[in-house]
C-alpha cells in the first residue's frame, strides 16, 4: 500500500508514480465520479430554470437556452411583480412565514419548558396528548370539514393556529431544556423570578440553539405549504405564492388567464408584448424557489443538528 | 426548600399551558369526530342531522358496480407499485451515505452535501414546476435528445400513463435521497473510530471496512426505516400525486391518499371519501401492529 512505503520526500513521490492504481484509490475515484454527477443532477433543474429566467423571452420560450443565458435581461423579473395577485400572494406568504414560524417557536420553547416542570398539574398527561397526534390523523376531508366548521376555511388564521403545536418540536425542545444545567433555574428560584420570568430572562437565551433549529424547519415548512391553501382557500386574496405558481404552471394559457384576473386591460397588452408563457413560469419559479435557496446554506447545520437530536432521542 | 418549591403544583403553571392545550384538543384531537361522517349521507351546506344516518353503506358502496371495483383496483395498483418501488430501493441512501466519505476532501464533501440536500427543502409545486420545464415538448431533455437525434418527436413525459411510477420514483429519489443520507451519515460518524483504525492496521481495504463494518453497523437503523416504511404502506401522501396528475396520466397516478381527496373534492363525496381514508387508518393501524410484532420477533425489541 502507499501509505507503507511513506519514506524521504523525493524516494516518495517516486514510488507513489510506479505503482499500479489500488483498488482503493478505485473506490475513491468512483465515488468522486458518482456524487459529482449525483450533485449535477440535484443542480441543474435549478439553473436551468435560473438561465431560462433571465434569457430572451422569445429564445427560452422555444427551448433553446440549454447550457447558459442567451440575451441576457432582467425585466422579467420587475414585470412579474407588477402582476397585482402574485405581489399580493408574495405577501401572505411572508406573513403567513413569519408569524406562523413565531408562533411555533415561542410554543414549542415554551411548552418545551413546561413540560419539565413538575409544577404543572398532569403534566405527564398533557405531554402524552401532545406526543400522541405525531401518531394518528383525522385524514384530510374530517379535517377539512373541521376547519369548515370552525369558519376557518377563507381565513388566515387558518395557516397559523393548526401549526403552531408541532409535537416533534415540543419534544425537541422538552429534551434540550433538560440537559440544560438545572442550578439555572434553582438560582432564578432563589432570586425570586417566576416561571414567566425563569423563562423569558433564563432560559430563552440558553436554548436560543435548538429554537434556531425549530425557526427554520418551521420556515421552510410553512413558505412551501400548499395543501392547506387548496383546500381551505377559495378567496384569491388568500392565495400563496405557492399555490399561485401551480394555477400558472396548470392553466393551459397562463398569459390569458393574467390577463383576466391581471389588473388594467393595458398593463396586460404591455405583459402580452414581451412575456411568454415559459418565462412567466420560469420566473415565478425562480422568485418562489430562491428564498429557501439564500437561507439554506447559512442554517445547514441547524438541520443536521436537528435530526442528529432527533435521532438521539429516537 | 427550593426543591420542594419546585415541586408544589401551580396553579398559574397549569393555566400557562392550557392556551395550547385547548389549541391541541381543536385542531388534532376534534377533527377526529369527523370520522362520523362516514356513515352518515352528509351533502354540504345542509347541516348534519340524525336521519341522515346511512350506517356502512358507504363501505359497502366503494366496490359494489365493476366500474367501481376496476377504480379502486387501479388506486391499489397505484399505491402498492410506488410503495414497491420505494421499499425496493430503500437501501440507496443507505448505499450513498456509505461510499460518502471516501471523497477525501471535507470540502468538497460538504458542498456536495449541500447539493444533494438542497431538493428536500423544495415544495412539491416547485418540483413539478422544474419539472414541467425540463420535460416538456420544448424542455432541455427533449431538445438534447432530439439535437443528438435519439428521437424524432418530443416525448410527452408528463401528459401520459406510461412508466409514470417510475418517474414519480425517480422525482421522490432526486427529492429526498441527499436528505435521508444524512441520518446514515450521523449513524456512520457514531462508529468506534478505534475498530476502523485496527481494520486498517490488519490491511484491510476500503470495500472491506464497508462490507465487514460500517454497513453491518448501519443495519438496525435501515431495519427501522424499513419497518416503518412497510407500516406505511398506503401513505404515500397527496400533495406529489395531486400537482402532478393531470387528464392523460389521471388513471396511473391515482394513489390512494389522491383518491380520497378526487372523490371528496372533486365529485363532492365527501362521505365515501370520509369512509375510505377511515379503512385505510384502520388498515394502516393493523399494518402499524403487525410490523411492531415482527419486529419485537426478530430484533427483541417493537420500536413503537
Amino acid at each position: 500500500m502507499i501509505e507503507e512505503t511513506i519514506g524521504l520526500g523525493k524516494g516518495a513521490i517516486r514510488v507513489k508514480k510506479t505503482k499500479i492504481v489500488s483498488e482503493d484509490d478505485v473506490v475513491t475515484i468512483a465515488a468522486y465520479i458518482f456524487y459529482t454527477i449525483f450533485a449535477l443532477i440535484c443542480l441543474y433543474p435549478f439553473y436551468y430554470i435560473l438561465i431560462n429566467s433571465i434569457s430572451a423571452n422569445d429564445i427560452s420560450e422555444r427551448g433553446k437556452v440549454i447550457f447558459y443565458p442567451v440575451g441576457v435581461h432582467f425585466s422579467n423579473f420587475i414585470r412579474v411583480f407588477k402582476i397585482p395577485d402574485l405581489v399580493n400572494a408574495a405577501k401572505i406568504s411572508v406573513l403567513r412565514t413569519a408569524i406562523g414560524s413565531f408562533a411555533t417557536v415561542f410554543a414549542s420553547g415554551f411548552l418545551g419548558y413546561m413540560f419539565t416542570k413538575p409544577s404543572v398539574w398532569m403534566r405527564k398527561l398533557w405531554y402524552r396528548m401532545v406526543v400522541g397526534t405525531m401518531y394518528f390523523n383525522a385524514g384530510i376531508i374530517p379535517w377539512y370539514l373541521t376547519m369548515h366548521n370552525l369558519r376557518l376555511t377563507n381565513n388566515f388564521l387558518a395557516y397559523i393556529l393548526p401549526t403552531i403545536i408541532s409535537p416533534f418540536f415540543v419534544v425537541l425542545c422538552k429534551t434540550f431544556v433538560e440537559s440544560t444545567p438545572k442550578e439555572l433555574q434553582e438560582a432564578a428560584v432563589i432570586d425570586g423570578a417566576g416561571t414567566l420570568g425563569i423563562f423569558f430572562r433564563v432560559l430563552l437565551p440558553v436554548i436560543k440553539p435548538i429554537l434556531a433549529t425549530v425557526a427554520i424547519f418551521t420556515a421552510v415548512g410553512q413558505w412551501n405549504s400548499f395543501q392547506d391553501t387548496l383546500l381551505l382557500m377559495t378567496d384569491p386574496k388568500l392565495n400563496t405564492l405557492q399555490f399561485t405558481l401551480y394555477r400558472y404552471l396548470n392553466q393551459a394559457n397562463s398569459l390569458k388567464n393574467l390577463i383576466n384576473t391581471g389588473g388594467t386591460a393595458v398593463m396586460a397588452q404591455n405583459l402580452s408584448n414581451a412575456q411568454t408563457a415559459t418565462s412567466i413560469r420560469m420566473t415565478v419559479t425562480v422568485v418562489v424557489v430562491t428564498p429557501v435557496i439564500l437561507i439554506y446554506p447559512i442554517f445547514q447545520r441547524f438541520f443536521v443538528k436537528g435530526i442528529m437530536i432527533g435521532s438521539v432521542k429516537g | 426548600m427550593i426543591a420542594k418549591s419546585l415541586k408544589r403544583t401551580s396553579l398559574n403553571d397549569t393555566l400557562y399551558i392550557m392556551p395550547f392545550i385547548i389549541l391541541l384538543l381543536i385542531f388534532s384531537y376534534y377533527p377526529l369526530f369527523g370520522w362520523v361522517y362516514a356513515f352518515f349521507d352528509y351533502r354540504p351546506p345542509k347541516p348534519l342531522t340524525l336521519d341522515a344516518w346511512v350506517g356502512f353503506k358507504w363501505f359497502k358502496s366503494m366496490a359494489d358496480t365493476a366500474v367501481k371495483r376496476r377504480q379502486l383496483m387501479q388506486v391499489m395498483a397505484n399505491t402498492f407499485g410506488i410503495s414497491g418501488l420505494n421499499l425496493l430501493f430503500s437501501w440507496f441512501p443507505m448505499i450513498f451515505a456509505v461510499f460518502f466519505n471516501e471523497m477525501r476532501s471535507p470540502r468538497y464533501r460538504k458542498f456536495i452535501q449541500t447539493i444533494t440536500t438542497l431538493p428536500n427543502f423544495v415544495s412539491w409545486v416547485l418540483v413539478y414546476s422544474i419539472a414541467y420545464a425540463l420535460l416538456n415538448s420544448n424542455g432541455a431533455v427533449n431538445a438534447v435528445l432530439l439535437k443528438i437525434g435519439l428521437i424524432d418527436m418530443p416525448i410527452t413525459f408528463l401528459q401520459s400513463s406510461k412508466h409514470i411510477w417510475l418517474s414519480m420514483f425517480f422525482w421522490m429519489t432526486w427529492k429526498n435521497a441527499g436528505w435521508s443520507a444524512v441520518m446514515y451519515l450521523a449513524a456512520i460518524s457514531g462508529i468506534d473510530e478505534q475498530m476502523i483504525e485496527a481494520a486498517r492496521v490488519d490491511g484491510a481495504s476500503k470495500l472491506q471496512i464497508i462490507m465487514r463494518i460500517t454497513i453491518p453497523s448501519l443495519l438496525p437503523t435501515y431495519f427501522v426505516l424499513v419497518m416503518l416504511s412497510l407500516a406505511n404502506f398506503l401513505s404515500n401522501g397527496m400533495e406529489q400525486f395531486f400537482v402532478f396528475q393531470n387528464a392523460f396520466n389521471k388513471d396511473s397516478i391515482q394513489v390512494l391518499d389522491l383518491y380520497v381527496y378526487n372523490i371528496a373534492m372533486g365529485s363532492g363525496g365527501y362521505s365515501l371519501s370520509t369512509a375510505v381514508s377511515v379503512l385505510k387508518s384502520v388498515v394502516s393501524v393493523g399494518l402499524l401492529a403487525l410490523v411492531n410484532t415482527a419486529s419485537k420477533k426478530v430484533r427483541g425489541e417493537g420500536f413503537i
